[in-house]
């Protein structure tokens, strides 16, 4: 054991057993001085002389003690001891004011630590992988995360780079072209829908992830033909009961039985981290084989990297790789331009603009508590300054009052903290239960220790901050003037008055910059609830209609589709219906879609976003058709289909939206043109805003559900006007012979799927709309402290000039004109700071400018109402006073 | 000397006296510690005695010196002080430090001006 680490423990018992080690040294020092005094009168002392001698020899005074308990102790723990219970006590006396400031505080707090939070899940913290750092996200070509079929890459491309490529210790996909319970759970009691991802096989070792129970896949069961599957840890819970003995059962889809060998660990929740606000329930296998590579762009592909490899060399090399392969696969295969990106600002790289924004505005609003504490601090300062003044008088120093007044916000500040926590427990709980909300890692927001320390760390800074500007007003050697000064009640607010008004004009700002902001986002988000979306989300459900395995010929299948949507009209209250592969906001795909006939430049062909619809599609999704016409349930049925087979589109009608008949026919009118691959259009839809609210259309392009077999997913959607359970009823009583195993408890409104596009949105202009409301709170205290306590502190003065004629209404006037012009000042500089500040927010903002004069027009109007709410009520208490009665108060 | 001088020599070397005393006298009690110091330096130390039990305190934190309490010649109950293990070490290590130090001033002090 060091020595100065002895010493400090010995110090720590010291401090707990004081009255045995003080009695130890009275007996000590007692035994030194009556052993000197002998000593002294064997020399010839009187005994009295003797002990009177020894005893300033010694030195054995009060002094002494103190030194000696200074040396063996922690003094400054007995000083803080000292200072808490000062502390405890003055808050006892003035509990309203300790009550209001712990509740303002842990307020603030409590945002701070929540979006703390937040800001760690979503970019601080490592994904929950094992050595996130070197997995990359390989994505094709440099594009918007929106267009799935350009990012994604071919299958033989993967084998290739797998086999050629240096830079990769290993590579893994999955197949983000699943839809939401593409398989069907049967062999329970009620069927259910799940949702499935194909990965590769090494898939979750490329990741590091380890499984809760069982094993990863291996290379065995590389080629799909085994039927296994990995659970995800919600479904083990939700679905198999978490039976940990569940490992080697089997469960039933509709595409045959599965083996389960794997249980991942609740840590790694796919849908949180790839598919945010979606649930993934089970992973299979997807092979890399010839077969799957026909099928074109199919695979989302994450590396990680060989240790040593930056991503920049693996950029390079696997680049000229890419291109090289690409080269010489011309004509056998997609096209290829590898694109890496660290995998986690894949993940969270969108909504980091979003983030850091909210931080900044906790910050903003934690500055406006602590200039509340700091002026309501200042306030009660200045009457306390007598009982400081007695203290210094009684030998304080300076310091040791700083001290105590510093001590005093920080415990102010650590009970906010612990209501803060409170707060934020509930807070975090509450945005991890988020469903539908399409935010990555919202699932993994908790308060950890990370967030503690924060916290503790962070509410006494806060304390120390707000704390520092009364302290520092502690009277210096000011003893007379102080014990005076606060007798006449007068010069004392004159002196810090500047202060006070300072730091509620710096509050005001604040809130104004917060106000604008808030008022941007707010405006940008109105703006995308009134964008023209192309069809209409209400009163329309959807639901998986996926036709059984059994049904195994075209024909079977499209007599079930025609079967079914018959049914389904039949039903009273609906008022249409149709089936689509492709929902908006959903998985989607592009392919080239060109006019027939037309040579295009190289990186000039167009492409279209694809969907395969049944007959009443575009009625029952509320999609207006411009033009010609739409599927109609007796268009012919060609007599062979292929899938993936490009010839399929022979013979085939195909709708096109306003923007494809723009781009690719140039106006000219399309209807009885043909597409490259040779369908007919036959009509125009308008445009539907399917990729998000904010995006564009493009081109889109319609094929028939009964002409082609290209397509992955089933969805019914149905415009209705029941109740969702009436309908839920009608659809399982009127699909009973036809569909037995539908799940109607999978079924969503449309509207839903709309709601989860604006989510993320959403969450932000909440959370910020909350801060800005809270702002404003905080600020309207604030003014209405310091125009009341400058009102307290003038009685007298108002008294005189009323004494001398002043009306009530002119008094009442000045307090208003002070008020408003403290509100002036801070509108003032908050414009000049959010003017500066809103061009950040540009990012985030649809269909509004930065510098929007509405919004900051709406400002100036709310900080004034606030402003003037907040000095009316002082104004009013002045106007009140009675001259006789403020001239005698004193 | 004045009371100044006094204390900043004490302050530090009162830790190695203490210590060196202990070592050559074996256990003492405080009231012995702070006479024999003052005999052998000739009462030009001489300060309050009580400071020596700052220092005892100290060393005993340190664990350089052990405290018990005992029976004095004149049968006082009084707390004798003995050298630990560690504190001989400790003395060795600052006796070195000291005679280096003092070596090195004394050389310092012994130079003669050197011709420009």
């Amino acid at each position: 054991m060091s020595t100065s680490l002895s010493r400090f423990l010995s110090r720590v018992r010291a401090y707990f057993s004081k009255t045995d080690l003080d009695a130890d040294l009275n007996q000590e020092l007692e035994a030194h001085v009556a052993m000197l005094a002998e000593e002294n009168v064997k020399n010839g002392m009187s005994p009295e002389d003797a002990r009177r001698a020894a005893l300033i020899r010694v030195g054995a005074n009060e002094s002494t003690r103190e030194q000696h308990r200074e040396e063996r102790g922690l003094p400054w723990l007995d000083t803080l001891n000292q200072d808490l219970r000062y502390t405890f006590r003055a808050m006892r006396k003035d509990l309203g004011f300790a009550l209001f400031a712990i509740l303002i505080v842990g307020l603030g707090i409590g945002a701070s630590c929540t979006i703390f939070s937040v800001v760690d899940a979503l970019l601080l913290r490592p994904l929950p992988f094992n050595d996130p750092a070197a997995l990359v996200w390989v994505q094709n070509h440099q594009v918007s995360d929106e267009d799935l079929s350009g990012q994604t890459t071919q299958v033989d491309y993967v084998r290739d780079l797998r086999r050629l490529s240096p830079s990769w210790k290993a590579l893994g996909a999955y197949m983000p072209f699943y839809g939401i319970g593409d398989v069907l759970m049967v062999g329970t009691t009620k069927p259910v829908r799940l949702t499935r991802v194909g990965v590769s096989d090494n898939f979750f070792d490329m990741l590091g992830v380890n499984m809760l129970a069982g094993r990863n896949f291996n290379a065995q069961e590389a080629d799909g033909k085994t039927k296994v599957i990995v659970v995800s840890y919600n479904f083990w819970k939700r679905e198999l009961g978490a039976n940990p003995n569940i490992i080697g059962s089997t469960l039933r889809f509709d595409d045959g039985a599965y083996q389960i060998v794997g249980v991942l660990p609740r840590t790694f929740d796919f849908g949180d981290v790839f598919a945010p606000g979606t649930k993934v329930d089970v992973f299979a296998v997807f092979p890399l084989d010839d077969n799957t590579n026909k099928w074109g762009n199919t695979l989302a592909v994450i590396g990680r990297l060989n240790p040593g490899v930056t991503i920049a060399n693996a950029q390079s090399e696997t680049g000229a790789l890419g291109k090289r392969l690409r080269d010489e696969h011309k004509n056998d295969r997609n096209d290829y331009e590898p694109y890496l990106k660290p995998l986690s600002e894949h993940i969270s790289g969108a909504v980091r603009p979003a983030v850091i924004l909210l931080a900044c505005a906790v910050g903003v609003v934690m500055l406006i508590v602590c200039a509340n504490l700091s002026n309501l601090l200042l306030a009660r300062g200045a009457s306390r300054q007598k009982e400081l003044a007695i203290r210094s008088a009684l030998g304080a120093t300076r310091a040791r009052l700083i001290r105590q007044m510093l001590t005093e916000s920080v415990v102010l500040s650590i009970y906010g903290a612990l209501l803060g926590l409170i707060l934020a427990f509930v807070g975090t709980r509450g945005l991890a239960q988020l469903s539908g909300v399409s935010i990555p890692m919202l699932g993994s927001v908790a308060v950890d220790l990370k967030a503690l320390a924060f916290t503790v760390a962070f509410a006494i800074l806060t304390g120390i901050f707000f704390g520092l500007v009364p302290a520092m007003h502690v009277p210096a050697n000011r003893l007379n003037d102080s014990l005076q000064d606060s007798n006449r009640g007068s010069s004392t607010g004159r002196q810090h008055a500047w202060m006070r008004n300072a730091i509620v004009v710096s509050e005001i700002a604040l809130a104004s910059v917060l106000v604008v902001g808030a008022g941007l986002l707010i405006h940008s988000f109105l703006r995308v609830l009134d964008v023209n979306i192309g069809f209409h989300p209400e009163h329309a459900v959807t639901l998986r209609v996926d036709p059984a395995a059994n049904l195994d010929t075209k024909a079977k299948v499209n007599a079930y589709f025609l079967d079914l949507l018959q049914h389904v009209n039949q039903i009273p209250g609906v008022s249409a219906a149709g089936i689509t592969d492709a929902l908006p906001y959903g998985t989607n795909r592009t392919w080239g879609a060109g006019e027939k006939g037309v040579q295009y430049k190289p990186g000039e062909f167009p492409f279209a976003f694809i969907g395969i619809v049944s007959p009443g599609y575009f009625k029952a999704m509320g999609i207006p058709v411009i033009r010609g016409r739409v599927f109609e349930m007796d268009d012919p049925i060609p007599p062979q289909i292929a899938v993936k087979d490009n010839q399929y589109q022979h013979d085939a009608y195909a709708v096109i939206n306003e923007t494809m008949a723009r781009n690719v026919f140039h106006g000219e009118d399309p209807i009885g043109r043909q597409t490259n691959g040779g369908a007919t259009i036959i009509g125009i839809v308008g445009d539907t805003r399917h990729l998000s609210l904010e995006k564009d259309s493009g081109n889109e392009l319609y094929f028939s559900i009964i002409q082609t077999g290209d397509w992955a997913s089933a969805n019914l959607v149905v415009r209705t006007t029941l109740p969702n359970n009436v309908l839920a009823t009608q659809l399982k009583n009127a699909l009973a012979p036809i569909a037995p195993d539908l799940a109607v408890g999978n079924m969503r409104t449309v509207q839903s799927l709309v709601d989860k596009a604006v989510s993320p949105r959403r969450f932000v202009v909440m959370l910020l709309a909350g801060f800005a409301a809270f702002a404003l709170i905080l600020a309207s205290l604030g003014i209405y402290a310091v125009v009341s306590y400058s009102v307290s502190q003038r009685t007298q003065e108002i008294g005189i000039r009323m004494a001398l004629g002043a009306s009530a209404a002119s008094v009442r006037g000045a307090v208003m004109k002070q008020t408003l012009l403290l509100g002036a000042i801070g509108m003032c500089i908050g414009i000049v700071a959010a003017a500066a500040l809103s061009s950040l927010l540009t990012a985030l903002l649809f269909g509004v400018h930065a510098a929007d004069v509405a919004t900051f027009g709406v400002m100036l109007v709310v900080i004034t109402l606030v402003a003037v709410v907040a000095g009316y009520f002082p104004a009013r208490r002045a106007s009140l006073i009675d001259p006789i009665i403020a001239l005698r108060s004193e | 000397m004045t009371e100044q001088q006094k204390s900043e020599i004490l302050q530090g070397t009162l830790d190695l006296m203490v210590l060196k005393t202990l070592d050559a006298m074996g256990s003492m009690h405080g009231y012995g510690i702070a006479r024999r110091i003052e005999q052998i330096s000739a009462e030009a130390l001489a300060v309050n005695q009580g400071t020596i039990y700052l220092c005892l305190i100290r060393l005993v934190q340190k664990k350089w010196i052990s405290a018990t309490w005992g029976v004095s010649e004149n049968n006082r109950k009084a707390k004798f002080y003995a050298i630990t293990k560690r504190g001989r070490k400790q003395l060795l290590t600052e006796t070195e430090n000291w005679e280096r130090v003092a070596g090195v001033i004394g050389k310092v002090l012994k130079l003669e001006p050197s011709e420009r």
